[in-house]
């Protein structure tokens, strides 16, 4: 019955395939790719691991110590017998972290943005979203009663008249992910703390992307924007920079996160993280709290990217988080390039429609704080070669289009 | 109704169209997959609060809003 179905998705080029890796997550790792071929090392750059936390040896250690005081799992949710004291205590060191008033763990974010609305919104409210924001965002408006309205990616133009609109509603909630994923842009979060103000809207930020690294202090994109104390909900992953296990949570509001524990159907129903990850969890907070280091290094390598692939004549998505996308705008080409890298020893994905709009196809690199200046060099440096290989280097976009199509 | 069919044009065009597809007043909007039906909220929002007009609900289907002429007719028919 699904032949026909997958067979469509693999002629329109779209079927995703995975690629395994025998080695622990970090800027080195050995790939197996195709299934069945022999193991490559490669230097990987399309992971959230931006801050290098992901194998770190305080962070490994505090997840064996983890395991061995408070076991291995809980069978049991956590409202009935699944909650220990370091639940608690994560919870308290991510609220300290984030500067909020309080915080409750979901299995993954995926979780938090799915429970999250319909936890504290009526079918009176309505939800004001950004276009663009991620997947499990729109999944957790479709679950909630509310009324949906979306604004123009970062047009703040048309969020206004979008609150002017809605006006009359008993709770506007404005909803944007901190740094969007896939174009490593930033939410305007001081104009649209202005906004919410004016209107007496809610914030809500998703910080997946953002936690950890940016802002000076690497506490997300409220920081970076000084708006601190002016967004109402938060919710961010474990998944990505913070460890990279797993994990997510709602931050924010003491009201709206006890409305959270009492109502988010995934933390009634859903057992939460394990207490080994809770402990690694833990450490990373530790370690970002104790200085900026590891910010600061990503911060650097990020520059040392833009520059280089911007010097080399790549055209790039604007931006300054270390989600760097280079784009080639047709699917072929990222498709190729990627695989040219690949042989070059460089692991990066091209991405192209439907995760991108139609001709917008990219490789989306990812910088890291585990990344030394040899691995970027080396991979600058395949770049060129496989930039060269298809005449792109200096190309501005309708070139590469002219050349390539979209 | 000429004036009433370029306001909704405009509102259309602003709010869901984000290259220089062209849109006439007989242009299927729902089915043609320029208004998903998710947003169609805020187009009839738009229509109460500037024609000062109440669309029940049951009313307010995608059918309904498939182009501009027939949002214009659905219009017509609650502004009495
Ligand atoms: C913006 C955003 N929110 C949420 C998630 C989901 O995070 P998790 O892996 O914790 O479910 C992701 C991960 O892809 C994301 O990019």
């Amino acid at each position: 019955m699904y032949k026909d179905v997958l067979k469509g998705i693999q002629d329109a080029g779209l079927f995703k395939q995975e690629r395994f890796i025998h080695s622990a997550q970090a800027a080195d790792i050995e790939v197996e790719y195709p299934a069945g071929s022999p193991l490559k090392e490669v230097i990987n750059i399309c992971a959230n691991n931006y801050l290098g936390l992901s194998s770190h040896p305080e962070v490994v250690k505090a997840a064996h110590e983890g395991l061995d005081t408070h076991g291995y799992g809980m069978s049991s949710v956590r409202f009935i017998c699944g909650t220990q004291d370091i639940h608690h205590e994560l919870e308290q060191k991510v609220t300290e972290f984030l500067g909020t008033e309080d915080t409750i763990l979901f299995p993954s974010c995926m979780d938090a943005n799915a429970g999250v609305f319909e936890a504290i919104l009526t079918k009176d409210d309505v939800m004001i979203s950004d276009r663009l924001v991620h997947a499990s965002i729109i999944d957790g408006i479709r679950l909630c009663s509310a009324m949906h309205d979306t604004f123009k990616h970062s047009d703040m133009r048309h969020l206004e008249n979008k609150l002017q609109l809605h006006h009359d509603q008993r709770l506007k909630v404005v909803i944007t992910d901190g740094v969007f994923s896939m174009d490593g842009d930033t939410a305007k979060l001081d104009e649209m703390a202005v906004l919410c103000e004016k209107y007496d809207a809610l914030l809500f930020v998703d910080d997946s992307h953002a936690s950890g690294f940016i802002g000076k202090r690497g506490r997300g994109t409220h920081e970076k924007y000084g708006v601190m104390d002016k967004v109402d909900i938060i919710t961010t992953t474990f998944g990505k920079g913070l460890g990279g296990a797993s994990g997510g949570c709602v931050s924010g509001r003491k009201e709206l996160v006890e409305m959270c524990r009492q109502k988010a159907r995934p933390y009634l129903f859903s057992n939460t993280i394990a207490p080994p990850v809770v402990a690694g969890v833990i450490k990373v907070l530790e370690i970002l709290s104790a200085n900026t280091e590891l910010r600061d290094k990503l911060e650097k390598n990020t520059e040392f990217w833009r520059n280089g692939l911007t010097e080399a004549g790549f055209v790039l998505k604007d931006g300054d988080t270390p989600i760097v996308p280079v784009m080639l705008f047709n699917a072929k080409l990222a498709q190729d390039v990627s695989k040219d890298l690949y042989d070059e020893g460089i692991y990066a994905i091209g991405f192209f429609f439907p995760v991108v709009p139609q001709g917008q196809a990219r490789i989306r690199t990812q910088i890291s704080a585990g990344h030394e200046i040899h691995h970027l060099e080396k991979a600058l440096s395949a770049f060129i070669k496989v930039g060269k290989k298809y005449n792109i280097l200096g190309k501005t976009k309708q070139e590469i289009i002219e050349m390539y199509g979209m | 109704m000429e004036e009433m069919l370029e306001n909704v044009k405009e509102y259309v065009i602003d709010e869901y169209v984000e290259d220089d597809t062209e849109i006439t007043y007989d242009t299927p909007l729902i089915t043609g997959g320029i208004v998903d039906s998710f947003s169609m909220v805020s187009l009839k929002r738009f229509l109460e609060n500037k024609y000062e007009i109440s669309i029940p609900d049951d009313k307010a289907t995608p059918e309904a809003f498939d182009s501009i002429n027939k949002i214009c007719a659905l219009v017509k028919e609650y502004m009495g």
